[in-house]
């Protein structure tokens, strides 16, 4: 049996690795692909947590997320292909029109 | 054995994970992001979700991974410079968050907490999937049902989105 900590930190070290990617990058698309990463870190958390409690809820919960990532990226890639549109670049130091 | 799988599991996990981040190229990016999906599936199944396990791969891998993989080969980039500006900014709140993690760690110890009275649900009987299905359409009926508007409103979105030009049609 493998302690719950050990899936914890392991997620912890996935949503980190989002975290900073999300500040580094500067290309919109491993942008949203360090989001998907946060996203899947949570999920470990909530399967190990559902396995560890024998309460089914946390892989419900999955599923929901799973929604929501599949409507995000669906959104996100249709920004990105219309800011592609509109300024021919998808690095995001280009779009500022909303920075003071 | 089983610490084995786990271990094998997490080291891939952790791996590919710091890819995505660290690789210049999108779609190796994205090919790192496919094999951690692949893996994280093979922990849900160590964690007996096997039905989670198979709509990890048939949706992440199979659906979200090829739309990222359709829009990165259609916009065909150039490689561009890797980091952002603020970069500094960024490792300082990367320490942080570092710190933060190991201080907490260290503070609760490898202890785990009891398991709380009455949060149990019979699940030994039933498969994996027939379980999730009854909670599913049962307690969390109204969440489902608000979760395909969601896909609904992210459809339509998507195609008002990329449309060129709505309403403006040979103008």
């Amino acid at each position: 049996m493998i302690p719950l900590s050990y899936y914890l930190i392991l997620s912890g070290i996935m949503f980190l690795t989002g975290v900073i990617g999300v500040l580094l990058r500067r290309n919109i698309i491993i942008i949203l692909l360090s989001v998907e990463l946060m996203l899947n870190a949570t999920n470990i958390n909530f399967v190990a947590f559902s396995q560890y409690f024998h309460n089914v809820a946390g892989q419900v919960f999955v599923f929901f997320t799973l929604t929501v990532a599949a409507a995000e990226v669906a959104v996100g890639l249709a920004i990105i292909i219309a800011l592609y549109r509109a300024k021919s670049t998808i690095n995001i130091d280009e779009f500022q029109l909303l920075k003071w | 054995m089983e610490q084995v799988f786990f271990f094998y599991f997490a080291v891939v996990i952790a791996a590919t994970s710091v890819l995505v981040v660290a690789l210049r190229n999108p779609i190796y990016s994205t090919l790192a992001l496919l094999i951690m999906f692949f893996h994280v599936a093979g922990l849900y199944v160590t964690l007996h979700a096997e039905f989670l396990a198979a709509v990890q791969i048939i949706v992440y891998a199979g659906a979200i991974l090829v739309l990222y993989l359709f829009v990165v080969m259609l916009l065909n980039l150039k490689q561009d410079v890797r980091y952002h500006r603020q970069w500094p900014m960024a490792a300082a709140v990367g320490v942080i968050l570092v710190i933060e993690a190991v201080v907490l760690t260290a503070m609760k110890g490898w202890t785990t907490p009891a398991v709380a009275a009455g949060t149990e649900t019979a699940i030994a009987g039933a498969g994996n999937t027939e379980a999730i299905g009854d909670v599913l359409y049962t307690t969390y009926l109204f969440p489902f049902e608000v979760a395909s508007v969601i896909l609904l409103v992210a459809m339509i979105g998507a195609i008002i989105l990329a449309k060129k030009d709505i309403g403006e049609r040979e103008a």
